[in-house]
């Protein structure tokens, strides 16, 4: 499994560096140094010497990705590309455009996203796992078609809405959590409920039809027939058998998804005034921070690579038919 | 609703909020509730908390707080007027002949050799405290001298144990001058007072020349005493000294802005140890200054909180003010020592939606108002006149405008051949257009009314700016029944015919005129504003293609010279007519010297008054040159004049000194909270609805019942 592994992690190589050169590619034909300077220099009174001296300073005064005025290696090396890109790969990553420590950004940044990310995701398999259930049991009844429909309207309907109708019944009209904000500490719990219970209800829709498919699934299967062939009550068929066997493709579709909880979300933490990794990237877009958007982009690859690797691995762990060669 | 339900609730909230009275919704710590704390919010991450740099108004609310320039407006007096602020007084310029002898204040500026301005600082104003001034008992710096493995166990400047202060001295006021000619420090305005401040640009040059930009080691200290400027110099403890190459008046005006606050020597050296920057500890972060307010948290991505300054020296409330503010109640506190609140936090609300609400929740104590909730805040009455919904006035709110000083402006690029240059065809081409653009109507829909048509580059409350008949524009408006009349597009189409578009159409090809518009506008929300720009074209008959682009290409645009015609605004510096005019001085042309002539227009008479006029004083004389300029440019067009806009600000019952100020920067230190009221008024605002939880809750419990009896019926039931 180790030289499995260790394989997997060659192969990402590749991926990082494809990654990195694509959102360099994408940041740089929308924005150009230039612009870049003007944007952190402010809009009035910028002279030309003024935005030269700024892109000299962070190595933006260099070419993108050919430098064609130096010999050898220096044509590749000596380039805004590689200067920014290469520290990336031992996870140093530098000074954003405005001065700050992008690591310390994140560790900073982090919590407040997982503050939201894993409840968000432990209640959600709780009620997903549930209605799923509750649906494949009344399978082909009124609750089941019900369901599906409730289902299908929700999941019809903008995230964006559930976040200002959720803003507007809960914090504005019951007064029950604030609108917005963020604390530490205990004081976190009344601000994290609200964006919780929101992503909750916003994916409910779509989650509830998908594990509702992997129940159903099962519940056709061979052995569930025979268990209630030898009379097994249905719940013990439901928990003892469907679930658990049903729990494969759940398990390894959440374990891809583990590492990934750290960026958090970008509207949710908008909207929330959350100050997590998600909002950090957004405001790093707005603000033309490119040191910012490539660390946040390269992360995201490696949290999703790695997390790609946690799912073959957890096939071995529930599955023992799969091994890892 | 349902006991057991709410019981888990409660349980759920026990840890945030159990036995306490405080709101439910309360985004603050219930201590709080009752403490003389003032709570704003803030949309936009400031980039530079450092006041060389810092040229933008969301750090301005930051920075204005805590920085003292020589000089601030008065809070009260209109039109604006400059008061001392560490300063003894407003210093009056010196000017001096090639000879060195004295001129006169109406000195001609060709006569005018050297300016200079003598400045005496109050004694006794002590800096925050800050560890930058620490020391031990043998008198040396405690933190001027750390050690790399130092460096590594500190995040904030809360990691430093001890604090000092020491007495504000001339010196600093020199020290910050000095610093616009650092090389590794960026400051808007380097260029701009290069040009006046005798010596500053040559020792931008020998900063330049002797540390090199790509320094390997960027920490290294750049001791500014050391290096003499013959345009900034201490005379002694309190007195400085600055002395201009030409004459300038409105030089006293940037002595109210943060470019020229005291920068202590102390800090810059400590700022700049090797590895402070590294662990994000530096000028741009954590400001010091002698100011009523010092920021003790920074953290952009939640919240920023400012304490009262415990060494700020007490400066007395005015005692004087406008007609009608005695009466308001401006001046209850006159006299007493500022700043009336402890603490003044502001929050992080990106989206308006929940700041808006946080402030009908009595969580904000001032808001402005968004368009969304524009109708929910205020309503015009059969005069015209916005008052505020019954809403509103229910809530105790109260609502203050102002014009603000600044102008939204459609420009025409006047090195474009068709729109551009200065025939009279082009010229009447303009002004048919400035006739049927109806910014009466614009305004009306696309800001909610806020806003002021404007008949020229100037806005009202700006020396220059004429009310009334004998300040309308007399080639697009016409002075009816006491009022400005738009021009009829019958007008308009004559000029067209005149310009020799007859219907609007191409004399050659006899097609329509094709015109193009450059906007950084874009998204769903413009598509409204873009059919009803093309819908007043399209009564001369032009055809309106709007190339809509991100802000980088427009600028892009802009700089070459590569729009037609674009819309632009400008937000004054100072309450000058300069600050505006300029904006059409042909030296400034965008595409030839990068400067903020954006339209490009040149007109040597014009170019002759301004230079005339930006050096005089506000008199007679001034207002007469300011009126041909206006002429001038009215005459010519390079602008549709656009609209000044009206500010709206809303503030709850509790908040006190409310008076629009557009150009002070530091107004939080007259504020004055009443906690008590407020959290009277939160109280009754915010509480906890139950009764539609309990609803929910017997729903969920009736959808349930057929699920559980339909489970046991099938359970019950024999295999088939």
């Amino acid at each position: 499994m180790i030289a499995y592994i260790f394989r997997r992690i060659l192969y990402a190589l590749p991926i990082l560096i494809g990654v990195n050169i694509i959102t360099f590619v994408l940041f740089f034909v929308v924005n150009t140094p230039d612009d870049m300077a003007r944007m952190n220099l402010g809009q009035k009174r910028v002279t030309q010497e003024a935005i030269q001296k700024w892109k000299t300073e962070r190595g933006y005064d260099k070419p993108l990705l050919w430098n064609s005025n130096t010999g050898g290696a220096g044509k590749l090396t000596d380039t805004i590309f590689y200067r920014n890109s290469v520290k990336l790969f031992v996870f140093d990553f530098g000074r954003s455009d405005s001065g700050r420590d992008i690591s310390y950004d994140i560790s900073q940044r982090m919590w407040p996203s997982l503050a939201i990310t894993v409840p968000g995701l432990l209640l959600g398999l709780l009620a997903y796992i549930t209605f799923g259930l509750i649906l494949a049991f009344f399978r082909a009844t009124y609750v089941d078609i019900a369901g599906v429909v409730i289902c299908v309207i929700m999941m019809s309907i903008s995230g964006l809405f559930y976040i200002i109708g959720g803003q507007y019944l809960i914090g504005k009209f019951l007064h029950l959590v604030p609108i917005s904000g963020y604390d530490i500490g205990p004081e976190a719990f009344k601000f994290v409920v609200l964006p919780v219970l929101v992503g909750l209800i916003g994916s409910i829709g779509a989650s509830t039809r998908w594990y509702r498919t992997i129940f159903l699934e099962e519940m056709n299967r061979d052995y569930v027939r025979t268990a209630r062939a030898k009379g097994i009550p249905e719940q013990q068929v439901l928990f003892r058998h469907v679930l658990m066997n049903g729990m494969i493709p759940i398990l390894t579709g959440v374990v891809v998804l583990l590492p990934t909880l750290f960026i958090g979300s970008l509207v949710m933490e908008s909207f929330f005034a959350i100050p997590g990794l998600g909002s950090y990237t957004i405001d790093a877009i707005n603000m033309q921070d490119f040191a910012i958007v490539r660390s946040m982009v390269f992360l995201g690859s490696v949290l999703y690579i790695i997390g790609l690797i946690l799912t073959d691995i957890s096939y071995t762990l529930v599955d023992p038919r799969v091994r890892l060669e | 609703m349902p006991r057991p339900f709410r019981l888990c609730f409660l349980a759920l909230m026990a840890s945030v909020s159990a036995c306490s009275d405080s709101p439910w919704n309360n985004p603050y710590p219930d201590t709080e509730s009752d403490s003389n704390i003032y709570y704003d919010s803030f949309s936009e991450q400031p980039r530079h908390l450092d006041p060389i740099s810092s040229y933008s108004s969301n750090e301005y609310v930051f920075i204005g707080q805590i920085y003292e320039p020589p000089l601030q407006y008065h809070f009260l007096k209109r039109p604006y007027e400059l008061i001392p602020l560490t300063a003894t007084k407003v210093p009056e310029p010196d000017y001096v002949d090639k000879e060195g002898r004295a001129l006169t204040g109406d000195a001609e500026a060709g006569e005018v050799f050297r300016v200079r301005y003598r400045i005496t600082i109050q004694p006794g104003i002590l800096y925050q405290p800050h560890p930058a001034f620490a020391r031990n008992a043998t008198g040396d710096y405690l933190y001027h001298h750390l050690s790399a493995a130092y460096v590594q166990t500190v995040h904030t400047l809360e990691d430093f144990a001890v604090v000092g202060t020491r007495e504000l001295t001339a010196s600093d006021y020199v020290y910050q001058i000095k610093r616009m000619a650092h090389p590794r420090v960026h400051s808007p305005v380097a260029g701009l007072m290069g040009k006046y401040i005798l010596g500053l640009e040559e020792l931008a040059t020998r900063l330049a020349n002797e540390y090199s930009v790509q320094a390997p080691d960027k920490s290294t200290f750049i001791d500014l005493r050391e290096y003499e400027m013959e345009g900034a110099r201490a005379i002694d403890k309190y007195t400085f000294e600055i002395t201009l190459q030409e004459k300038y008046p409105q030089f006293l005006y940037w002595l109210t802005m943060s470019f020229f606050a005291p920068m202590p020597w102390e800090a810059d050296y400590f700022y700049a140890q090797p590895g402070m920057s590294d662990r994000n500890i530096s000028l741009d972060w954590f400001p010091v200054g002698t100011g009523p307010f010092m920021l003790t948290e920074n953290n952009p991505n939640r919240r920023m909180v400012l304490q009262r300054n415990p060494n700020f020296r007490g400066e007395p409330f005015p005692t004087e003010g406008d007609s009608g503010d005695s009466e308001s109640g401006l001046l209850v506190d006159a006299g007493l020592p500022m700043p009336f609140i402890d603490t003044a936090m502001f929050s992080l609300e990106k989206e308006a939606i929940p700041a808006w609400n946080k402030f009908l929740q009595g969580y904000y104590e001032t808001s402005g108002i968004v368009s969304d909730s524009f109708d929910q805040a205020v309503q015009f009455n059969a005069q015209g006149e916005a008052q505020l919904t019954s809403e509103m006035q229910d809530k105790g709110i109260s609502l203050l405008t102002a014009v603000t000083s600044s102008t939204f402006y459609m420009g025409f690029n006047m090195l474009d051949d068709t729109v551009g240059g200065d025939s009279e065809r082009a010229r009447l081409l303009r002004r048919a257009i400035s006739i049927v653009m109806d910014y009466e109507e614009f305004i009306s829909i696309f800001s909610n009314g806020r806003g002021v048509p404007a008949q020229g580059p100037i806005p009202p409350g700006i020396f220059g700016y004429v009310a009334g008949e004998a300040g309308i524009n007399p080639y697009v408006y016409a002075w009816d029944n006491g009022k400005a009349k738009r021009r009829s597009v019958a007008e308009a189409q004559t000029l067209m015919t005149a310009a020799g578009y007859p219907a609007g159409r191409e004399p050659q090809s006899g097609q329509p005129l094709v015109l193009n518009l450059d906007t950084p506008a874009a998204g769903p929300g413009s598509k409204a504003i873009f059919d009803w720009l093309r819908k007043q074209f399209a009564k001369l008959g032009i055809n309106l293609v709007i190339r809509a682009t991100d802000y980088n290409r427009f600028q892009e645009k802009m700089l070459k010279g590569t729009a037609q015609i674009f819309q632009w605004g400008w937000n004054a510096d100072y309450p000058d007519p300069e600050n505006f005019f300029f904006l059409l001085y042909g030296a400034n042309s965008k595409v030839d010297n990068n400067g903020e002539n954006a339209a490009n227009y040149k007109n040597e008479e014009f170019d002759q008054l301004f230079n005339q006029m930006k050096n005089m004083t506000n008199r007679q004389q001034r207002q007469k040159l300011i009126d041909q300029m206006v002429e001038i440019v009215r005459y010519d067009a390079p602008w549709l004049w656009g609209y000044h806009p009206v500010g709206f600000s809303l503030h709850h019952s509790w908040y006190r000194n409310a008076k629009p100020n557009l150009m002070a920067n530091n107004t939080l230190k007259y504020i004055r909270i009443q906690p008590l009221l407020r959290k009277e008024m939160r109280a009754r605002w915010n509480q906890p609805v139950w009764w539609p939880v309990g609803v929910l809750f017997i729903l969920i419990i009736a959808a349930m019942i057929p699920a559980i009896i339909a489970y046991r019926k099938r359970e019950r039931s024999p295999v088939l």
